[in-house]
């Protein structure tokens, strides 16, 4: 997606940038226009403002996979918490001083024996206030159409080989329920902070695409 | 019949790992949905309803957040909460605006 | 969740660990139920609760009475004729319960 040189939230006008020239045939798409057109009318209508609009991309920038590792580093070092995020996902994430979100959280737990996958087929449901905004992939056609009927031939082309005598649960996400895979805490890990659990939770552990793997305690893995 | 969007079970390719750093103008479409739905304007149902009315040429042409953008504003004007009119002054006011600016 | 229906909110029929089917039906609008699960049979994995139902919500129309929502749990050999995991794979499915009959 090109980036607009001038792309400020609060106007549209462009600032003169010292030492920027844009393009002589910069044009806005369509799409743009429309989405600059309707905020500009609404904003007048007062029906949002630009400053609400600032701070809802701020909230949104703040959002990424860290806050859902933190819920799984806690829910691995204390089994009452991991009972009640089991129970009443919601409730348990406003103990950890997290958005509780408005949308009702299931965490589905991956054990030994069960490995659980996340999806929307309809559209792209995500526990964004839990992870951020959702990858591409998960948005696209081919992991839609595929992860419900061939989920082990998708984990494998994550790089995901699963035993056979581990079960896969998918969970089509179709209606008001927002998901979240809790991976099965890896050997090796026994006495780490939560900091470090927290550090291999990646994204894609939470989606059930990936397993955290205990490498170097304390070791920060990519999303 | 099946509607496009409707796709679990469908043949499909390899997925593609692919994922890309959201352009302010996509932040902002996301921004005023969640602003519009917060006040009533619109809910997710509608914004879901509209995209799936795309048809599947225009649904897999456009990207994630034109779909977006299409369905909110397809939304308001069915709402009457703006009309095609005044859409469509700004629209052309916007890109003149903007031609001027990279004169 | 069961007992009395009110004007709000319709009564829940169905418990978890009862088997139930999925309405077959093929309607225009806009539906939650997915194509791949219509006729199949289930069991009821857990009651999610009652919500406004999203097909008339799409429509900017109230969705009152709420409808219960459930998880449904599919055997996934059942629902795909050349699926290749395992025996015990499952898939869950948020579903309405006007979409859903006992089985």
């Amino acid at each position: 997606m090109h980036e607009q040189p001038h792309d400020h939230v609060s106007h549209d006008q462009a600032e003169p940038h010292a030492g920027v020239r844009p393009d002589a045939d910069d044009t806005l798409g369509y799409y743009q226009l429309m989405e600059i057109a309707v905020r500009e009318i609404l904003i007048e209508k007062g029906l949002v403002s630009a400053e609400a609009v600032r701070s809802e991309i701020e909230k949104m920038d703040a959002r990424s996979p860290a806050l859902g590792a933190r819920v799984v580093a806690r829910a691995w070092s204390d089994s009452a918490f991991k009972s009640k995020l089991l129970e009443v996902g919601n409730d348990a994430l406003e103990d950890l001083g997290l958005e509780r979100g408005s949308y009702k959280l299931v965490v589905v737990e991956n054990t030994a024996n069960v490995h659980n996958l996340l999806v929307c087929t309809l559209c792209s449901c995500y526990p964004r206030w839990l992870l951020g905004l959702p990858p591409d992939w998960y948005k696209s056609r081919n992991y839609r159409s595929r992860a419900v009927r061939e989920p082990r031939a998708v984990l494998r082309e994550f790089g995901l080989d699963l035993r056979n005598d581990v079960t896969v649960r998918v969970h089509d996400s179709t209606a008001d329920m927002r998901y979240l895979v809790l991976p099965a805490r890896p050997e090796g890990t026994e006495g780490w902070s939560e900091k470090q659990l927290a550090a291999i939770v990646t994204r894609d552990c939470m989606i059930g695409v990936a397993v955290p793997k205990a490498l170097h305690r304390g070791t920060e893995q990519s999303a | 019949m099946r509607s496009h969007h409707d796709m679990g079970g469908r043949s499909a390719g390899r997925v593609e790992a692919t994922e890309h750093d959201y352009a302010l103008w996509e932040k902002r479409v996301d921004a005023l949905l969640v602003l519009l739905s917060r006040v009533g304007r619109i809910t997710t149902d509608e914004l879901r309803k509209n995209i799936e009315a795309l048809g599947p040429d225009a649904y897999d042409r456009m990207t994630y957040y034109e779909r977006w953008i299409h369905s909110i504003t397809q939304t308001l004007i069915q709402r009457g909460v703006i009309t095609v009119e005044e859409l469509g002054r700004r629209m052309a006011q916007v890109e003149a605006r903007h031609k001027d600016e990279h004169r | 969740m069961s007992g009395e229906g009110t004007p709000q909110a319709v009564a829940a029929r169905f418990r978890p660990g009862d088997h139930v089917k999925v309405r077959w039906a093929d309607a225009p609008g806009h539906v939650r139920t997915p194509w791949y699960v219509r006729g199949h049979a289930g069991v009821i994995e857990r009651v999610c609760g009652t919500y406004p139902n999203p097909e008339e919500l799409a429509y900017a129309r109230s969705g009152l009475p709420a409808q219960p929502l459930y998880r449904v749990r599919f055997v996934q050999a059942q629902v795909w004729p050349d699926y290749a995991g395992r025996p015990l794979d499952t898939i869950d499915v948020e579903i309405y319960q006007h979409w859903l009959e006992p089985a």
